[in-house]
């Protein structure tokens, strides 16, 4: 088939714009309509109800980077999303490693580890709440084996509770991480890894130079993944800690929530989910970026 | 290389340890759920007299079963339209070059960006305006939209990657485009329908923010925000909540340990498409 007649052929056949028209709409009516209009909430001083409200430019931008609770709770999110991605996909890739091995309960292992990543959040937390409270089973366990002067109020002290939410979080999504990384383990062609063996490199050798660079795809979803869902946190800290001891564990979306919901200030509210956006924007450009060059490297 | 050897028993007995602490919240939950409330025993020896009171309390207190009954209703129409109007949406954008499919796309992925939370207030008073607070029809409008972006993702990378030969002789033979999607392109989909499937639907199933907003104040729940609320009214009752929290994972569990296989594929299926 020539070429000119293929293009008309296609031409014919392209299927009709139409097509779109149902998800658009969805999708306008539910994020890109309200959330145009989010953004021009945050220059105004609207508080939900009141039809009237004026616009003050960046008044609510200004207050936000002056108060103490809001620079904390970006500050905690970011920390949140930091500790979570280096800790679950750290946790992950070394469970990894070990199901995607020839032990015998590797499938088991799997399903079982995974298991967590079904239930949801809200679930888990309040679980875990319970666990590390001051009567808590990790109370009980440290006790159990000769390390009862470890006890603590996990949750209550505002140094530890932060960590505690990142616990959490790694302890549902550590399985999740290593599904992906084993399907990226196996995607590699046992013979590459047996000959370098047969070559004399080691297993390390064998990793950095051979698996790192093939899981590159990977290791680019699960950090995707676990950054944005460190960013946009909310239940596991509304469940365990509701943003306390103080405001020690807010993160920007507990106090959005409490802003609107329980303050009625919907335009600082909302100029803290533009905040919110921001970030997780810069987060996915700047990863999008480094891992398309660490990805194009490796290949 | 493929030997049991005495590496492998040894990483083995490590992965079991590892596997142990892991479940150990879940053997807590379990233990705590069957325990009576007058049981002050620790939490982590094991239960002597196991009774399973607190789960009918907790069915009987926590209104669950309506909960339960919502869950299914929101997650599966909204899931459906989703799987629906992304494939259909997916097609043109995948196979179009015009500007105009371009821009769709890009204006669509924007939605993988945006925080729920960006949207989630200027919506609130939309819905308040239309008198829909509080009805669980306005959180399947929700998910159906919320879902798009990712949705439509997964089908244009998939779709990019199969061939044109069939819809084009398709066409040859008379077959208009609804017919060529709905007898070609759709069940050539398969593979990662299943992936969108199990993924929105795990979801919007544990979804809680959207509908603690959108719920709050009214007699309809969802399985996460029916536990929420237990817990806020049942603050230090334990075994009664543990039993609450049982009863909705069990469901999830059920599902996972029966579609394990395609589950855990479908998670990692993104990775393939």
């Amino acid at each position: 088939m020539t070429s000119d007649r293929k293009k008309r052929l296609r031409g014919r056949t392209a299927p009709p714009w139409w097509f779109t028209v149902p998800a658009l709409s969805l999708f306008a009516f539910v994020v890109l309509v309200p959330s145009a209009r989010g953004v021009y909430y945050a220059f105004t001083d609207w508080d939900g109800l009141d039809p009237d409200f004026a616009v003050i430019g960046l008044r609510n931008f200004t207050e936000l980077l002056g108060d103490d609770d809001a620079r904390q709770a970006i500050w905690h999110t970011v920390l949140i999303a930091v500790a979570v991605t280096v800790l679950q996909n750290g946790v992950g890739l070394l469970l990894a490693l070990g199901v995607n091995s020839m032990i015998k309960t590797r499938n088991f292992l799997r399903v079982l580890l995974f298991a967590p990543a079904m239930i949801a959040q809200i679930v888990t937390a309040y679980l875990w709440r319970n666990l590390l409270g001051p009567d808590g089973a990790v109370n009980s366990l440290l006790d159990g084996i000769g390390l009862g002067s470890w006890r603590q109020d996990w949750l209550g002290d505002p140094k530890l509770a932060l960590w505690m939410i990142v616990l959490v979080v790694v302890w549902q999504y550590a399985g999740y991480s290593m599904v992906i990384f084993v399907a990226g383990l196996q995607s590699i062609p046992k013979e590459i890894y047996e000959a370098a063996a047969i070559d004399g490199s080691g297993p390390v050798r064998r990793f950095f130079s051979i698996v790192r660079p093939l899981l590159a795809p990977a290791i680019t979803i699960n950090l995707m993944l676990s950054i944005i869902g460190g960013i946009k946190l909310f239940d596991q800290v509304y469940a365990l800690t509701g943003g306390g001891p103080g405001h020690a564990t807010d993160t920007i979306s507990t106090l959005i929530y409490k802003d609107a919901f329980t303050l009625g200030e919907f335009g600082y509210s909302i100029a803290l989910a533009v905040v919110l956006t921001v970030i997780v924007a810069v987060a996915s450009a700047a990863q999008y970026t480094g891992l398309a060059r660490n990805e194009r490297a490796a290949s | 290389m493929n030997r049991y050897t005495r590496r492998t028993a040894a990483l083995e007995f490590v992965m079991i340890a590892v596997a142990i602490v892991f479940a150990f919240p879940v053997y807590v939950l379990v233990n705590l759920a069957i325990r009576a409330p007058g049981d002050t025993s620790s939490p982590i020896s094991p239960t002597r007299h196991p009774t399973l009171a607190n789960f009918t309390g907790a069915w009987q207190e926590g209104g669950l079963g309506g909960a339960l009954l919502n869950s299914v209703v929101v997650t599966v129409v909204s899931v459906l339209i989703v799987l629906v109007v992304s494939s259909l949406a997916a097609y043109p954008l995948a196979r179009s070059t015009a500007h105009w499919s371009r821009g769709t796309f890009l204006l669509i992925m924007l939605g993988l960006i945006l925080p729920f939370q960006l949207a989630a207030l200027p919506l609130y008073q939309t819905i308040r305006d239309l008198g829909l607070l509080g009805s669980v029809w306005s959180l399947v409008l929700f998910y159906a939209g919320l879902q798009v972006p990712f949705t439509t993702f997964l089908y244009v990378g998939f779709l990019r990657a199969l061939p044109r030969d069939f819809e084009e002789a398709a066409t040859i033979d008379g077959c208009g485009p609804v017919s060529a999607f709905r007898y070609i392109v759709l069940p050539m989909l398969r593979p990662i329908t299943v992936t969108a499937l199990v993924l929105n639907t795990v979801s919007v199933w544990n979804d809680f923010f959207t509908p603690l907003l959108y719920l709050s104040g009214s007699d309809q729940q969802t399985m996460p925000v029916a536990v929420a609320g237990f817990v806020g009214q049942f603050v230090s009752d334990w075994n009664l909540i543990f039993a609450a929290l049982l009863i909705s994972i069990i469901p999830v569990l059920a599902v996972y340990l029966a579609l394990q296989r395609s589950i855990i594929n479908g998670f990692t299926g993104g990775l393939k498409g």
